[in-house]
């Protein structure tokens, strides 16, 4: 039961994905007085790039075909370990938060492979940049994720929002600072404005599309859908782990309902206040993404070191 | 029994070092052949055909290294056996031969540290006397003497495996030393170039300096004791500060060994230079050897652990993390890269073991036991996939002579075994799930968020930030090695001899190097085996297992309590496997879909060649602006230019010269002071006998008036 459970919450998540990207753009248009796609648009763009013939680059390896399945399960695994709707999962016990952490690695491992297997400049330039970007990100996100970690004594997710949810509404300064160090690297892992910018494509500051710009196809469809996956996790992430309120407890077809719905008022919340910051700041150059990254690492820090000073008991 | 495989192991592995001596003693070999076979074997005629075939001229060669290579991989499985067995049996056995002075002697002691180390001395071996064969055809007998190479080999793993076999301080030492000396003879083996004989004389000061400084750390302990022997060492009385000053001595001499930041600095320079199966063993192997020195000394010698050590240790752990892998990240040369990776490796050997040191002074010996076993296990895995990857470095020498990682590219075609090899090392030292270098590190953190249980609040607010450095570590690592996988394998080939590179022919330099992927994934899958053997180290030397013995089954790893933290590498596997067949089986089914391979899109200009290609300093272009501060970068263009008024640019020359901190920070003042007190001490030497006559007329004038 609690394994089918999880199966249909990971399925749940894989399925939603491009329902949030759908709405996210929505949001943005709304604000940006243009007319909107319908909410169904990504669904619609990755069928018909199911459906394309892939056209692939005669320098192409084995690797450059294999790296979006790759990408896309370790992406859904890393899916399969948040709690979305309930927790207690038996899914969070096998793998930890610390290897959800792991899981993203390894799908940007294999992105950053594929960015240099065709051997265009462009290609390069992506990896370069995501690495460098990623370097700095992942250690910020663990130091926000330990902040949490820390105060639950457990590594389980599952486990971790259990405990927050259990403690009630308390104001912790750790958690403040782990928010905010938590929304500034989502942003720059998903690769939102003012680190990257999704919509464009053949300007020199992009890092995400450059890496990608050779897929076609199924590959494309794999990779896109992914990153979608990736922006939802990380919004699911925020959301359950500092407001966790609505979450099930329990397997009950009605908790679960309510524990859908939670998340999807909170999710597209969370997707309009995006909207709304992408919409007011400009892009950023790339060498100041340092200062902001390294800003998301302190954030981190300053948690851990305010929930060891102020907050653990002895 | 376990003894006798232990020394089954030594004594082949010296065998295979003394047989390869024979290489130039063909003709008395097939004498005594002859005149053994015409006295006592006359009936053993199969034999005798067998044994003239390979005693032949042309054969005999090939028939030589073969068998040095048996034998020492028969030393490297004898290892794995006496390893295994003692730390099953949980036992430790002790023993005496009477070699050297006649009223010292040797004392052995095998017990389930040495077991530990003996193992990853036993595999690393075994996978290097499958590959070695292979790799030294290659070299021309008049001017790399296999005899050589061969000897010192032999006698480089013996000192390893009897270090790790010594129970009293002389034959601490002596083996040491041999280990030492026998591994400067192969840095030195390719002594023709003068960068060699450099790097070879600056191993050999670094080795000695380091090694002085052990035995002032043996001759305190030994102060306050009966003896030499480790047992009277392990009952001396020592007070904290002499007991600290033991640590700092200690710690300067392994650490010089292992290539802690800031004594790494013959790493990069000897690594590169000797023959790929040496530095494989030097790397993945000779440095394990200086961990095991520093963990005997530390935790069974001394004893009474203090925190402050493990202060010292994880402080000196994390530099040597983070600078380790900086440096790394900068090299273009393959095998510098991978040396300064080892740097980083033993840096978070060190601080993992730097917290397991803080949680035993502090009373929570069953973190100290996680923390150790984090160390342990990181330096097991760090032995597999270094030695992969130097090995797989090695072929790609072999193959495309070039070790710059910019001028190769394209590999993944011409190489296909190789590149998958090497990938798997890549993706074990980046620490991927389910890859065993994940799992070692997050053992690590698992160690690092137990800090809540401390009293100290320096401690509290010091472990976090270290823990913040092993995450930007492991970050900064896998960006090293996308780097070196990208360019090395994939892309377009940048040089002509990666043009023409092709796929070994030899099984046996594929086989050594599958043998340590496979254990890498394996162990990645199955890290409880490991684990199991690990416990009863410490359970031996700690005296404390990890909390919940029992629930370190096979499919789970929940290390401190199955609350707090679990991670199944199985069930993840299976995850992964049923994610990636489901996807591949929907996205497959259509025949419409079917590749289409068609040229790169070039934007319309045309013509994309292989010098537009991303090359490693390019790469590491962002990292090298982020973290400027961290090197000397020495970066010059010069344009040339022509036409009217000089506005054309003509060709543009770009160098760049990365410099590590060390050597004009720490080295050069060290060497202008020991210079300019030699002058100083030159002035007395004027070179003139009547001067020494006085000074010695005065001397003798002194020491009279000193006795009378």
């Amino acid at each position: 039961m609690n394994w089918l459970i999880a199966i249909l919450q990971t399925t749940l998540f894989v399925v939603l994905a491009p329902l949030l990207a759908g709405w996210l753009k929505m949001c943005k248009c709304h604000l940006q007085n243009r007319k909107a796609p319908s909410l169904l648009q990504p669904y619609r763009d990755l069928l018909k790039l199911t459906h394309k013939q892939p056209v692939v680059s005669e320098q192409a390896s084995w690797l450059f075909v294999t790296a979006p399945y790759l990408i896309f399960s370790a992406t859904v695994l890393a899916a399969s370990v948040v709690p979305l709707i309930a927790v207690n999962l038996p899914t969070s016990a096998s793998a930890d938060v610390i290897v959800m952490v792991g899981f993203f690695a390894f799908a940007r491992f294999f992105l950053a492979l594929a960015g240099l297997d065709i051997g265009t400049a462009f290609g390069g330039m992506g990896s370069s940049r995501e690495m460098t970007i990623s370097s700095l990100a992942e250690p910020a996100m663990l130091m926000a994720i330990f902040t949490l970690t820390m105060t639950a004594s457990t590594t389980n997710l599952s486990g971790a929002i259990a405990h927050v949810l259990n403690e009630g509404l308390i104001l912790r300064p750790s958690f403040v600072f782990a928010l905010f160090a938590l929304i500034l690297v989502a942003i720059a892992e998903t690769g939102r404005i003012p680190v990257d910018n999704p919509a464009t494509h053949l300007e020199l500051t992009m890092i995400h599309e450059a890496m990608i710009l050779e897929y076609s196809g199924r590959h494309l469809a794999l990779i896109e859908w992914a990153s979608q996956l990736k922006l939802m996790l990380y919004g699911v992430l925020i959301a359950n782990i500092f407001f966790p309120w609505g979450i099930s407890e329990t397997f009950a077809a009605k908790d679960l309902g309510y524990g859908l719905l939670a998340i999807a008022g909170k999710l597209a919340l969370l997707a309009i206040f995006l909207a709304i910051a992408e919409t007011l700041v400009a892009k950023m150059r790339l060498f100041r993404v340092q200062e902001y990254l390294s800003f998301a690492y302190l954030l981190g820090l300053l948690g851990m070191l305010s929930h060891i000073i102020l907050e653990a008991s002895r | 029994m376990i003894l006798l495989s232990a020394y089954c192991a030594v004594l082949l592995s010296f065998a295979s070092g003394l047989l390869a001596l024979m290489m130039h003693q063909r003709q008395t070999l097939s004498a005594i052949s002859e005149y053994g076979f015409n006295t006592f074997f006359t009936r053993n005629v199969h034999c005798r055909g067998w044994i003239n075939k390979n005693l032949e001229e042309r054969r005999f060669p090939f028939f030589l290294k073969q068998a040095v290579f048996v034998l020492l991989g028969l030393s490297g499985v004898f290892a794995v056996i006496a390893g295994l067995a003692v730390l099953l049996s949980k036992g430790v056995i002790t023993d005496q031969i009477a070699l050297g002075l006649p009223w010292l002697p040797w004392h052995i002691r095998f017990d389930g540290l040495s077991g530990f180390f003996f193992l990853i001395i036993g595999i690393a071996v075994c996978a290097v006397s499958l590959y070695g064969p292979g790799y030294v055809r290659t070299y021309k007998e008049n001017e790399h003497p296999f005899a050589a190479l061969g000897l010192f080999t032999g006698l480089f793993v013996t000192g390893m495996l009897l270090v790790l076999l010594a129970d009293d301080a002389f034959m601490f030492m002596i083996a040491w030393e041999l280990m030492s000396v026998a591994s400067y003879f192969l840095v030195a083996f390719q002594h023709e170039n003068s960068a060699n004989r450099r790097a070879a004389f600056l191993y050999l000061l670094m080795a000695e300096v380091g090694a002085l400084s052990i035995i002032l750390g043996f001759g305190v302990l030994a102060s306050f004791s009966a003896g030499f022997t480790f047992d009277a060492l392990r009952d001396a009385n020592l007070s904290t500060t002499w007991a600290s000053i033991a640590f700092v001595l200690a710690l300067l001499g392994f650490g010089m060994k292992a290539g802690i930041v800031p004594v790494h600095v013959w790493l990069p320079e000897a690594h590169p230079v000797a023959p790929s199966h040496i530095s494989a063993l030097m790397s993945g192997v000779m440095l394990k050897v200086a961990l095991y020195g520093l963990i005997r000394f530390c935790f069974d010698l001394l004893g009474d652990v203090q925190w402050q050590w493990g202060v010292v240790l994880l402080i000196l752990g994390t530099l040597s993390a983070l600078g380790g892998i900086l440096y790394a990240l900068m090299q273009p040369n393959l095998k510098r890269l991978l040396a300064y990776s080892s740097v980083e490796n033993i840096g978070i050997i060190f601080m993992v073991l730097g917290l397991s040191i803080i949680f035993m002074a502090n009373g929570h010996p069953q973190l100290a036991a996680l923390g150790f076993l984090a160390a342990l296990f990181h330096a097991f895995n760090h032995a597999l996939f270094k030695n992969l990857l130097f090995l797989g470095a090695g072929i790609i020498h072999h193959q495309t002579h070039e070790l710059n990682i910019d001028m190769m590219g394209g590999l993944i075609k011409k190489m296909p075994q190789t590149s998958v090899l090497f990938l798997v090392g890549c993706m074990s030292i980046s620490s991927l799930p389910l890859f065993n270098g994940f799992v070692s590190e997050w053992l690590a953190f698992q160690t690092a968020l137990q800090v809540d249980v401390l009293d100290n609040g320096v401690l509290r607010s010091l472990i976090p930030v270290a823990a913040a450095a092993l995450a930007l570590t492991a970050a900064l690592a896998a960006a090293c090695f996308v780097k070196v996988f990208g360019l090395i394998f994939l892309g377009q080939s940048r040089s002509r001899n990666s043009e023409k590179a092709h796929e070994v022919r030899d099984k046996g330099m594929l086989a050594g190097p599958a043998l340590l992927a496979g254990l890498c994934f394996f162990i990645g899958i199955f890290p409880g085996v490991i684990i199991h053997l690990i416990n009863n180290v410490s359970g031996q030397l700690l005296g404390h297992t990890l909390p919940n013995d029992s629930a370190l089954g096979w499919l789970w790893l929940a290390p401190v309590s199955a609350e707090q933290a679990s991670y199944s590498p199985p069930l993840v596997l299976i995850g992964a496997l049923i994610a990636a067949g489901v996807c591949y089986w929907y996205l497959r089914r259509s025949p419409l879909t079917v590749i289409r391979r068609a040229e790169t899109w070039d934007c319309g200009f045309g013509g994309l060649t292989p010098r537009m290609q991303y090359t490693s300093s390019s790469f590491t272009m962002p990292f090298r602006r982020i973290f400027a501060k961290t090197w000397i970068i020495d970066e010059q263009i010069k344009k040339d230019l022509q036409g009217a008024m000089n506005q054309d640019v003509g060709a543009v020359h770009y160098q760049l010269h990365i410099q590590d901190h060390s050597w004009p920070r720490l080295y050069q003042p060290i060497a202008q002071g020991v210079n300019s007190l030699a002058k100083q001490v030159g002035r007395i030497q004027t070179g003139n006998i009547r001067t020494y006559l006085g000074y010695s007329f005065a001397t003798l004038l002194l020491l009279l008036w000193v006795i009378s």
